[in-house]
């Protein structure tokens, strides 16, 4: 070929030279496990949801969380949402409100109707269920979705649980326990109330059940002997709840002396004032110490409820108590001090916690109670074969969402021992902590605080008290997530890299990188915001 | 409840792109289809920021001339790690010029472009600091003064990295280079030296003057589009951070730019006909030692006797900026 003057050799490009042979490390794409997911008792893939919801595809959201938990509506009410504690977010400003947005996808299925989809095919397996409380119906649900034929037994006349017959409505409106148990219904669960298992065995041999799930919560009222005149009235804070549900409500007097510093015990004081009645809480320790959780505490204060805190109740006669004073030791324990004092009371609560009524399983072999709970191995079978276990009956504690984490575990667990097998679950992703985070590339937003009902219908009925959030702010709450430790394809590798070494592969299909041109800087890793890269040591 | 925005896309436009954004708001460096004007295979070493500054400054130069650029290039690192004969990493037509007559070439290839009626096709000159601060000084203020239609873009690393980091008169004050060693009383580059080359061009009242970083993309863009919109002498400023010269980890070239724009000691602005028409705001203030202590160019100041004076006076120098361009934090960030 003819050359210009003193021009000897070809142009030729670059691409020619694979600068990928300088590298002594290179960098890999991962997922790590982010610690909202890492803390969710129910396991759900917190961050793969909010992926969703983010762009506004909250049926797609909606449809990705439902495959671990089938309650988002009622989740997103009465879950103490231990996510958000861990939530990476509270390091940049506040975390996100993780169950605000849950509770906007629980809400927007049930307006629009969302089903979950049938399995394709059925096992030929029939497994029971008792009890149609969270850990009962979330067993049912995964069991139903494994193929199984599931038929619940559920001893009340309603399903939920403690959900329906504890919590209470201007907590969680019943509504919404109805439409979410009617959806795993509409899966092809069969529901059978005011069907109580007094024998475990016979009802399992009567139905033919290949597998038992037990889920029949801790009912009973625990008792404290406290001296009592014979006109005294001395009720049980779950028999007070549970008689809100019926024809009857409860008459308990103007003057309500709940005792007690847990959660029951505000929520028994919150209903009696919406009654018309004077609550006054009496606890032996301080606020500080108190079971209770703070928000609930402030509430029930902030709707007029009054509190004893340091008081232990000596003394009922009818109209009214003797308390006495304590005060705290050096080791938080709290002491009787001597000093007393007398309150007018028309009755007395009781909120000192339930025992489990393990009658249905007399004579079972195998089982071991301890504690008045029944023991489960790690894959929440009892010690009888094919009878499994969850929720407030076994040891753990007691929330909804551990309830329904407990349902989908032993789901899994029935399911493999159905089939003569064992299962593993898959092993869990390194944890995204925040310092494997470049949060310089996330946006200032503040977090998007739940309106509240005014104080007056608080105080008088029994309306739904935290409300939900509308469409924008719920999205604008999803965007606030930082998609911990799993790629949301904001381009940054593609953009940083000095060699042009990453391909990006197009939308949901995130990127690769091209060793030839990787010199193995190391900028891409630094600049990913959500620390799905890493780099490694190359071999040689 | 107070009121909130909806339009809120999570990183917004901090990182390169953003699957929540509109296309038409996406940035020209997350398209799967941009220039790469300046193409893999380069010897730029491990994390070079001016490697990185070339190609997104180019390439939003090409997203606005439609394609149609020819860049002259001094003599520098960027010259010689993108064309050791006969390979080359451009995909433009490009020109190497001598080390200090870029601006120059620059113009002549406008006015031969203007003579042969194709003003479509728009002309970049590109050095790097040395080649611009001082050996090509003389020809890029003439380029100034006579309005040339050219965008003139120095890629600043603070030295002259490619013959083995010496000095230049952009080589900030204290640094440790192979001319100024960290030895005696006043290691390092003496203060009271050197010159900021933007103030001098927006001194020459030219239509367009602005500083950007490599980590700022979204800014480094909006600069760049902004300057082919106009006709006449332009002139861009990047700051790019340079592992070899700088002494940091190759990991950390954006970090350092960053660091370098939220201490105050690099402002990042524009300005029209000498006045200054917007600053990028520091986001999250920090101390100058922040940004000086990564880089080995400055360990001296971090020895056992820590030169606590030293680093006070790189602090006033900051302080100094952020009084001057009104950098402060603005509350919700930019
Ligand atoms: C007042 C109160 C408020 C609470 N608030 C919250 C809250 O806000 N958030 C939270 O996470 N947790 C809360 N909890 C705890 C939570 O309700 C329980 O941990 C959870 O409901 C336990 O679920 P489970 O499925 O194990 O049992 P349960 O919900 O108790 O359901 C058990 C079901 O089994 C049925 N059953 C019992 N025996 C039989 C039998 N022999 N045959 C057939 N059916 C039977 C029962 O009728 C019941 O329906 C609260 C608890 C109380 C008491
Ligand atoms: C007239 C002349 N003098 C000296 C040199 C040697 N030389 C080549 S590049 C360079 C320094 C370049 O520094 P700068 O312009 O800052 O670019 P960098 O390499 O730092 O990117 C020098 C001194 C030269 N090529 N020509
Ligand atoms: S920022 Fe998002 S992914 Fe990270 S912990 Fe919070 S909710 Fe989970
Ligand atoms: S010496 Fe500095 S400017 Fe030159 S190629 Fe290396 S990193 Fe880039
Ligand atoms: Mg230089």
């Amino acid at each position: 070929m003819d050359k210009p003057f003193a021009i000897t050799l070809d142009p030729g490009s670059s691409l020619a030279n694979h600068t990928g042979s300088w590298r002594t490390f290179r960098p890999e794409y991962l997922d790590r496990l982010p610690p909202c997911n890492a803390t969710c008792p129910a396991g759900e893939n917190i961050q793969g949801w909010l992926f969703h919801a983010e762009s506004g595809d909250y049926e797609a959201a909606w449809r990705s969380l439902t495959e671990n938990n089938p309650l988002p509506a009622i989740m997103g009410r009465v879950c103490y949402h231990p996510c958000e504690g861990a939530c990476n977010r509270q390091h940049v400003d506040s975390s996100v409100g993780i169950n605000s947005i849950e509770r906007f996808l629980g809400d927007e299925a049930i307006k629009r109707n969302w089903q979950f989809m049938k399995p394709a095919t059925q096992s030929g397996k029939k497994v029971l269920v008792v009890g149609a409380g969270p850990s009962g119906l979330a067993a049912a649900y995964h069991l139903a979705r494994l193929g199984h034929a599931v038929e619940i037994q559920e001893a009340g006349p309603y399903a939920g649980g403690m959900m329906r017959f504890g919590i209470p409505k201007y907590r969680l409106p019943r509504e919404v326990i109805e439409a979410e148990v009617q959806r795993i219904v509409n899966l092809g669960v069969t529901l059978k109330l005011d069907a109580k298992v007094s024998s475990i065995e016979e009802s399992m041999q009567a139905g033919k059940f290949d597998a038992a799930f037990l889920a029949v919560g801790a009912h009973i009222g625990k008792r404290a002997y406290i001296p009592a005149g014979t006109a005294a009235k001395m009720v049980d804070a779950i028999s007070v709840l549970r008689s809100m549900e019926g024809e009857d409500k409860p008459m308990l007097g103007r003057r309500v002396v709940v005792y007690g510093g847990g959660n029951t015990a505000i929520d028994v004081a919150r209903t009696v004032k919406r009654m018309g009645a004077e609550p006054i809480i009496v606890y032996r320790r301080t606020r500080d110490k108190a079971p209770a959780h703070d928000f609930e505490i402030e509430e029930a204060l902030q709707e007029g409820v009054m509190v004893k805190w340091l008081s232990t109740i000596k003394q009922a006669e009818e109209g009214e108590i003797t308390i006495e004073k304590m005060a705290l030791d050096d080791k938080g324990f709290p002491q009787p001090t001597g000093e007393f004092e007398t309150l007018a009371a028309d009755s007395v609560v009781l909120a000192l916690g339930q025992d489990v009524d393990l009658g249905l399983l007399e004579g079972v072999p195998g089982l071991e109670v301890k504690n008045g709970t029944v023991q489960v191995g790690p894959n929440m079978m009892t010690g009888h074969p094919g009878i499994f276990a969850g929720g407030d009956m076994v040891p753990s504690e007691r929330t909804v969402t551990v309830a329904v984490g407990h349902g989908k575990k032993a789901a899994r667990h029935i399911d493999a021992w159905l089939k003569g097998t064992t299962y593993a679950p898959p092993p869990k992703h390194e944890l995204a902590g925040i310092e494997k985070l470049n949060t310089w590339y996330y946006s200032e937003a503040p977090h998007v605080v739940r309106p509240m009902l005014d104080i007056l219908r608080r105080q008088s009925s029994f309306d739904e008290v935290v409300q939900g959030l509308d469409e924008s702010n719920a999205l604008f709450e999803a965007r606030r997530c930082l998609s911990c430790g799993n790629c949301f394809e904001c381009d940054n590798c593609y953009g940083v890299c000095p060699d042009n070494a990453v391909i990006k592969l197009g939308p949901g299909k995130r990127f690769k990188f091209n060793f030839d041109y990787c010199k193995g800087c190391g900028v891409c890793v630094a600049e990913c915001p959500c620390g799905a890269i890493k780099m490694v040591a190359e071999e040689n | 409840m107070s009121f909130q925005p909806v339009k809120f896309y999570q990183t917004g436009t901090f990182t390169v792109g953003n699957r929540l954004l509109p296309p038409e708001e996406r940035s020209v460096q997350s398209d799967s289809k941009r220039f790469n004007s300046i193409n893999s295979g380069h010897r730029a070493c491990q994390g070079c920021g001016e490697a990185l500054g070339a190609r997104y400054a180019i390439d939003a130069a090409m997203e606005a001339a439609d394609g149609r650029i020819i860049a002259a290039n001094a003599t520098g690192c960027l010259e010689v790690f993108s064309t050791p004969y006969p390979e080359t990493s451009w995909q433009i037509p490009w020109i190497h010029s001598l080390f200090g007559n870029t601006a120059a070439v620059a113009t002549g290839i406008a006015a031969a472009l203007k003579v042969k009626g194709k003003t479509g096709t728009r002309v970049v000159a590109q050095g790097g600091d040395g080649g611009t601060t001082d050996i090509g000084f003389g020809c890029l203020s003439g380029m100034f003064e006579r309005n040339d239609d050219v965008l003139y873009i120095c890629y600043d690393n603070g030295g002259y990295m490619n013959t083995g980091v010496q000095r230049s008169s952009a080589t900030p004050a204290a640094a440790r280079t192979s001319t100024t060693p960290a030895v005696g009383a006043e290691p390092g580059n003496v203060f009271g030296q050197g010159k900021f080359l933007p103030a001098i061009a927006m001194a020459h009242d030219i239509p367009y003057v602005a500083t950007a970083t490599v980590a700022d993309l979204r800014d480094l863009e909006a600069k760049v589009t902004r300057a082919m919109e106009i006709r006449g002498a332009r002139y861009i400023h990047i700051l790019v951070p340079c592992p070899l010269g700088w002494g940091t980890a190759s990991h950390d070239t954006i970090r350092m730019a960053r660091l370098a724009k939220e201490t105050g000691i690099f402002p990042v602005f524009e300005a029209e006909h000498g006045e200054i028409k917007s600053v990028l705001a520091i986001r999250r203030p920090l101390p100058v030692e922040d940004y000086l202590r990564p880089q080995k160019r400055y360990a001296h100041l971090f020895g056992k006797q820590p030169r606590i004076d030293v680093i006070a006076h790189l602090q006033a120098q900051a302080d100094r900026n952020i009084r001057k361009y009104g950098l402060q934090a603005r509350k919700g960030g930019h």
